[in-house]
């Protein structure tokens, strides 16, 4: 098992040159320069270029720039030009690891056991709140249910109602702040698990050795736990990549909407700006991010279901 | 028509003859058909038929119905330019009987800039989709019908493409490009093809071993005959819930990159700008981003309604 950790990690290497060398060509490739926003002459474009390295010819500052990354080095934010990318990184980048990692937590945690409590009784009164909040989920994108939230918590309630619960539209890393953020990105992949849990549990709860389980006398909650639940649970672990993606996208408009200092803002902004340092980067560590949760679906896989064997045959 | 034929003839009769759940009674028998009265009915009408019956498919079809006539005739309709000062200047002003949603910060109509809105989001949801669409059935079509080894490169590909967060891809593609429709509709559709892909070559490597195919190649039919006449038209109902479920998924995309502000440049009204706009005002004049935002979630909630409808439709038996 180790043994074959070991190797995924060390694939992930190539893997991440391809990646850095997809950006680097495709930042490259747009037209368009770091500086052009300047009202500057051509002299101090050509001086600025000079400095960033990006007069050399393409081939040699990629290998520039993938050696420093390699040591750790980003290099200097062409935008904020007095500031190195990694501490922009380590400033803006916990704020949105947190946010995102909690909804994550929260969309497995909340949507496992939604799914599995509708499954357990199905079409009874809580089955039909886990489908209503599997169909609204499905359809509310998180910047409507960021809006609808701070519409009605921080405005309806408060203004109309009297009722203040202390939420706001700023952000300083009170825990209170992040319930609002967090709910927002949290809502759609929760639904999504959900409404898969609950397919998947109606399936096992029932496959035929679910009935020999309860055949031989086990007691209800006994044969959901350690039977259905077990291989109910595969779907939503299959769904780790897809829900990773989608809140790391969903941190953009989040950042925005609920004004946190956030690397989605950031990554927005360097965009337009054609800030490619700190482009390259943000993407990089993204897609770092990706393979090492496509790892962790795999060895969680494995550890789920003994029938998927990661080392091949024994 | 008043004989009873063997076999049943269409897939209403089917759900008679039941599928087996295990305990219970698989009911073919003729007699019971017999009590049904028979009428003659082809699946788009049964289909049609199962799709009027469920109460919120009909709504999300009415909705996306209004949708699609709000798009085409917004000029006709609105009652100003989307571009356009309202007579009297009124800034911000809150929802009224001149002004059903209101006016936005520079005096602009707000209920007319939401049905240009509309036609932006369903140009864009149109747009991709037909990109998608082309690249999807491309490749589905290559990898199912000639399968083997051509299949298993190809599926590699959709599953690398697959893995890459489109969203993202899509920022990045729209960042280098600029802003601007064609360059949206370029962004999302190059980017979220992979299911339609996945669904063409899933049902064509499937009806390929079928005796009809065989029969057809031993004719002497061509591949690309084959391909078009036999496989595509079979594969076109999960095919048509699939672009059902893809156009909200392409309008949200719209929204999103107009609202992070690398979408459509104003003054063009999009959902997604408008919420972006109205977001600084959402403490004194919160219709200003609500409303745009209600539109969003509707759209979806319509195109749900009606994908969910028309799978339940189209495929009787429940095999999706």
């Amino acid at each position: 098992m180790l043994r074959y950790i070991g190797g995924r990690v060390l694939w992930m290497i190539p893997t991440l040159i391809l990646v850095s060398l997809f950006i680097f060509v495709l930042m490259h490739a747009t037209p368009g320069s770091p500086f052009q926003l300047e009202k500057s002459s051509a002299e101090f474009i050509a001086n600025q270029n000079r400095l960033y390295g990006l007069d050399k010819p393409l081939p040699q500052q990629y290998v520039v720039w993938i050696s420093n990354v390699l040591r750790g080095d980003f290099g200097y934010s062409t935008f904020f030009k007095s500031r190195k990318v990694q501490e922009i990184l380590l400033e803006q980048f916990p704020v949105s690891l947190k946010i995102g990692a909690i909804a994550t937590l929260v969309a497995f945690i909340g949507g496992i056991t939604l799914g599995v409590l509708s499954a357990v009784n199905q079409n009874g009164p809580l089955d039909y709140a886990g489908t209503l909040v599997a169909t609204l989920g499905a359809s509310v994108p998180n910047f409507v249910a960021a809006f609808l939230l701070l519409f009605v918590f921080v405005i309806v309630l408060p203004q109309t109602f009297h009722i203040n619960l202390g939420f706001r539209t700023t952000f300083s890393g009170d825990p209170k702040d992040f319930i609002l953020p967090v709910a927002a990105l949290a809502f759609l992949p929760l639904a999504t698990i959900t409404s898969f849990t609950r397919a998947s549990m109606l399936d096992a709860i029932r496959s035929d050795y679910v009935r020999t389980a309860r055949a031989k006398g086990l007691g209800e909650q006994r044969v959901i736990t350690r039977h259905v639940l077990k291989n109910a649970l595969m779907p939503a672990i299959t769904l780790i990549g897809p829900i990773f993606a989608g809140i790391g996208t969903g941190t953009f408009v989040v950042e925005q909407t609920f004004a946190i200092p956030g690397i989605g803002r950031y990554f927005v902004q360097s965009l337009t700006n054609r800030d490619y340092p700190l482009v390259m980067a943000v993407f990089l560590l993204y897609g770092a991010f990706l393979t090492v949760m496509v790892l962790m679906m795999d060895v969680i896989y494995s550890f789920v279901d003994p029938r998927v064997s990661l080392t091949g045959s024994r | 028509m008043s004989s009873i034929p063997d076999q049943p003839t269409s897939t209403s009769d089917l759900i008679l003859s039941g599928k087996s759940n295990g305990d219970e009674l698989v009911v073919t028998s003729n007699a019971f058909i017999e009590e049904v009265p028979l009428k003659q009915t082809n699946l788009l009408r049964d289909a049609m038929y199962r799709l009027f019956r469920n109460k919120l498919a009909v709504m999300g079809l009415a909705f996306v119905l209004l949708l699609v006539f709000v798009a085409i005739f917004a000029n006709f309709i609105s009652p100003y330019g989307f571009d356009e000062k309202v007579p009297g200047e009124f800034y911000r002003s809150p929802p009224s009987w001149w002004f059903p949603f209101g006016t936005d910060n520079v005096a602009r109509d707000m209920f007319t800039r939401v049905m240009f809105g509309a036609r932006v989001s369903m140009f864009v949801g149109v747009g991709v989709v037909l990109v998608q669409l082309a690249i999807g059935i491309t490749l589905g079509s290559f990898a199912g019908y000639f399968a083997g080894n051509v299949d298993t490169a190809l599926m590699r590909v959709v599953d690398i493409v697959s893995t890459v967060p489109a969203l993202i891809i899509a920022i990045i593609l729209l960042a280098a490009r600029g802003p601007g429709i064609a360059n949206i509709i370029f962004a999302l559709g190059i980017t979220q093809w992979v299911t339609i892909a996945r669904l063409t070559r899933g049902n064509m490597l499937s009806l390929r071993e079928l005796d009809y195919i065989k029969a057809s190649r031993t004719a002497g039919a061509s591949g690309r005959y084959i391909v078009l006449r036999h496989l595509l038209p079979n594969s076109l109902t999960p095919l048509i819930v699939a672009i059902t479920f893809a156009i909200p998924e392409a309008i949200f995309g719209e929204a999103f990159l107009s609202f992070i502000g690398i979408g459509i440049r104003p003054p063009q009204p999009t959902w997604g700008g408008m919420v972006a706009e109205g977001q600084q005002f959402l403490r004194s004049d919160a219709h200003l981003a609500i409303i745009p935002v209600l539109c969003v979630m509707f759209t979806m909630l319509a195109f749900r309604f009606l994908g969910d409808g028309l799978r339940d439709a189209l495929d009787p038996k429940g095999n999706n």
